[in-house]
């Protein structure tokens, strides 16, 4: 009978043994790293060095750092250094190391309503466009990406509030396609930006304003918080972000010949 | 959007073995997840088709609600119970496809069992004087009735199979949406959308679509090849 | 002899939804006699069936049989047979099943009934793509296998056509002759002079009178059994 074989498909697709083969580690990182497909092109050089596998759940920062918090991770990398180092001194990362940047942009439309094509001030151009009243697309998700959004209207006195200021809640490749579909301005980071395909009208218009610089880091989730952390599997794959083989695994990771993160650990 | 999707059917035509891998990883998922949920739901909905109890029209009531069960609703509320800091965090299954499975037959065993309690309680009418008669009551009588209407439980199965290989909320949730590991068909195009590669989403929309079809069309031969035996 | 009749139904009444289906019946039904429950649409026919045979509980009064293990040894066939998705063996093979007897003498006990009744040569096919009178056949095949003491029927023939009607008629006098005790309603009057030994006549839920079949027909002694039987078309 059918129901003697459909037990025996459950049971296998439930043992755990069946899936955990080799050795692995956790990571939680952002969606934006993710999508940029740095982690495709890093990940199996580390694999291929250590035997270490590497899984990454890619989540919003917020979500990454609680990922970490909750001890469903080995390691976090994330690029939010405040919120980094707040939860080392709380004592939920054993410590943070720098491992690379990248760099913020400001998209919008071709026709730019607000004026701020080939701006180097990336907080002049925030003031234009609340001034013209533009239609402006936010993530609005507690990611690193949108608290530097919100550092910069701050720079600028503003809060951003209105019809023109639309918050998605949600990744960076899906604020895009809002902003893309409404002909809205977005600040996006470098990498999501030239992997994304759906551009419709939008096209860079203010970028290398020093404010503009998103800086990644590092930390191991804390064995003494979470004792079934892999502590030498997770210190092994940090070490080698950290060292010379794996910052250069890093700058050579090219989209169109463009680099897009730039290592920059200190040793 | 045609030639989005001729792009998108032309891209997964030519793709590799990391598509392939999806299919079958979404197919064991939801394929294990509606077993398990079948094996628990058919009884559930026999017993309750059957049993006379206080409270009974509440159950039934509750039930049918917990079909429309919004997947990331149930995703959220597995995390929280696998994860780590929960209370089965022990088991270590976040992150893993036993876990996608625990979601999915979360979703799927009240689907099954408030479908198999309606079929179940129509064919009782028909056959439960006779069976009594016969000496056969209760637990014994339900499991001959569940299966002579076995193959119209197979419907709700299939309603089921729908319901897991369609939702995204559940298994990105408690699965992470790991490339390799967890990575299933709708967390894929839920992927490829927000990175705007919407011709490769829609492609893998329409084989979705078509595994889908496919299961539908299996199961309704399978259906009528068993009438044709039986009456 | 009988272990488990005569059947006592001792001031039986049954009510549902506010009314009185059953109304003090009381009677004793005896081992070696063919009975008839004979009554208009309504009369509450099939409800004394039922409770003889166990499937409804008395609202008052008692159902008494005289022996132990009384519910292993009745069977009864309803006015449209229910047949369970297998083959016409297979279902007699159930009810083999159903009542304890061993795996090894299943088939060849469900065959012997098949053949009993003349279906021999359809026990493989799908019970549910019988026809009609097939399938009423096969009912008494599954209770054939029983080999009860007493077996019910209600209103067996109402949904079959002469021929089927003919057929069943002589099945059920086959169990007589074995022994099995006949309690068999009906609205049909040539039924009842053919196949019983006695008639109760059951009106609005009472039993009004019970007769031979020789002293009921041609003349029943109370009025409403006499205005039934009058009713009724000569021929059926």
């Amino acid at each position: 009978m059918d129901l003697r074989k459909i037990l025996l498909v459950a049971l296998c697709a439930l043992a755990p043994a069946a899936w955990a083969q080799d050795k692995f580690i956790v990571v939680s990182s952002t969606t934006s790293t993710e999508n940029s497909g740095l982690f495709g092109h890093i990940l199996p050089l580390f694999q291929k060095k250590t035997g270490i596998a590497v899984r990454v759940v890619a989540q919003g920062t917020g979500q990454a750092l609680d990922t970490g918090r909750r001890g469903d991770c080995d390691v976090v990398f994330v690029h939010n250094r405040n919120a980094e180092l707040e939860m080392v001194q709380e004592g939920w990362f054993v410590d943070r190391h720098d491992v690379m940047y990248n760099d913020f942009v400001i998209v919008g439309p071709k026709s730019d309503p607000a004026h701020v094509a080939g701006l180097q001030d990336a907080v002049a151009a925030l003031k234009r466009i609340r001034g013209a009243s533009a239609p402006f697309a936010s993530r609005g998700d507690k990611s690193g990406t949108h608290s530097a959004e919100l550092r910069l209207w701050k720079a600028g006195g503003i809060d951003p509030k209105g019809d023109w200021y639309r918050e998605t809640g949600s990744g960076m490749g899906a604020t895009l396609n809002t902003a893309s579909a409404m002909n809205a301005y977005a600040l996006a980071d470098r990498g999501t930006w030239l992997s994304f395909k759906n551009r419709g009208e939008l096209a860079v218009l203010v970028q290398g304003d020093p404010r503009l610089f998103n800086q990644y880091g590092v930390m191991l989730v804390n064995p003494a918080r979470h004792p079934h952390v892999k502590k030498d599997l997770g210190q092994a794959f940090i070490d080698w972000l950290i060292s010379p083989g794996g910052q250069a695994a890093i700058a050579a990771y090219k989209i169109g010949g463009e680099q897009l993160f730039f290592p920059n650990a200190r040793q | 959007m045609l030639d989005t999707l001729a792009s998108g059917l032309r891209l997964v035509a030519t793709l590799d073995l990391r598509l392939w891998q999806v299919v079958g990883l979404s197919l064991v998922v939801s394929l294990s997840a509606v077993a398990l949920a079948a094996l628990l739901g058919l009884p559930l909905g026999a017993a309750l088709a059957v049993g006379r109890f206080r409270g009974r029209q509440a159950v039934i009531v509750v039930l049918n609600a917990l079909m429309g069960l919004p997947p990331v609703v149930v995703g959220l509320v597995i995390y929280l119970l696998l994860s780590r800091a929960g209370p089965l965090g022990e088991l270590g299954l976040l992150f893993t496809p036993q876990a996608m499975v625990i979601a999915q037959t979360v979703l799927v065993l009240p689907i099954i069992a408030a479908l198999a309690r309606q079929a179940v309680e129509d064919a009782w009418r028909e056959y439960e004087e006779q069976l009594r008669s016969l000496g056969v009551e209760g637990t014994r009588a339900a499991l001959t009735v569940l299966w002579d209407i076995r193959f119209s439980l197979l419907t709700a199965v299939l309603a089921g199979l729908g319901r897991a290989s369609a939702e995204v909320g559940a298994v990105m949730i408690v699965g992470g949406n790991i490339d390799g590991v967890t990575r299933v068909m709708t967390t894929t195009i839920a992927l490829e959308t927000s990175k705007g590669d919407l011709p490769l989403a829609l492609g893998l929309g329409m084989v979705l679509i078509g595994i889908v079809l496919a299961l539908n069309a299996a199961a309704q031969l399978i259906k009528e090849a068993a009438q044709r035996r039986h009456g | 002899m009988s272990a488990i009749l005569p059947l006592r139904l001792e001031e039986v009444s049954f009510v549902a939804g506010g009314r009185t289906l059953i109304d003090r019946v009381s009677l004793a039904l005896e081992a070696g006699t063919s009975s008839i429950i004979l009554g208009a649409n309504g009369a509450g026919k099939s409800v004394l069936m039922r409770l003889m045979h166990g499937l409804l509980a008395p609202s008052a009064g008692r159902v008494a049989w005289s022996g132990e293990g009384a519910r292993r040894r009745q069977a009864m066939v309803f006015q449209r047979p229910v047949m369970l998705r297998r083959s016409a063996l297979g279902n007699v093979i159930y009810a083999l099943d159903a009542a304890g007897v061993p795996p090894v003498q299943r088939e060849r006990l469900a065959a012997e009934a098949l053949e009993e009744v003349g279906l021999g040569h359809l026990a493989q096919r799908p019970a549910r793509v019988l026809s009609g009178g097939e399938q009423q056949r096969l009912s008494l095949a599954r209770a054939w296998a029983l080999h009860p003491e007493v077996l019910f029927l209600d209103e067996p023939t109402a949904s079959l056509d002469p021929g089927a009607t003919h057929e069943i008629e002589n099945i059920i006098r086959a169990f007589d002759a074995a022994g099995t005790k006949i309690v068999m309603s009906t609205h049909s009057l040539g039924q009842a002079r053919r196949l019983g030994d006695e008639v109760i006549y059951l009106h609005q839920g009472r039993i009004v009178e019970r007769a031979s079949i020789e002293r009921f027909f041609p003349h029943p002694a109370t009025a409403e059994a006499a205005a039934f039987v009058k009713g009724e078309l000569p021929w059926t």
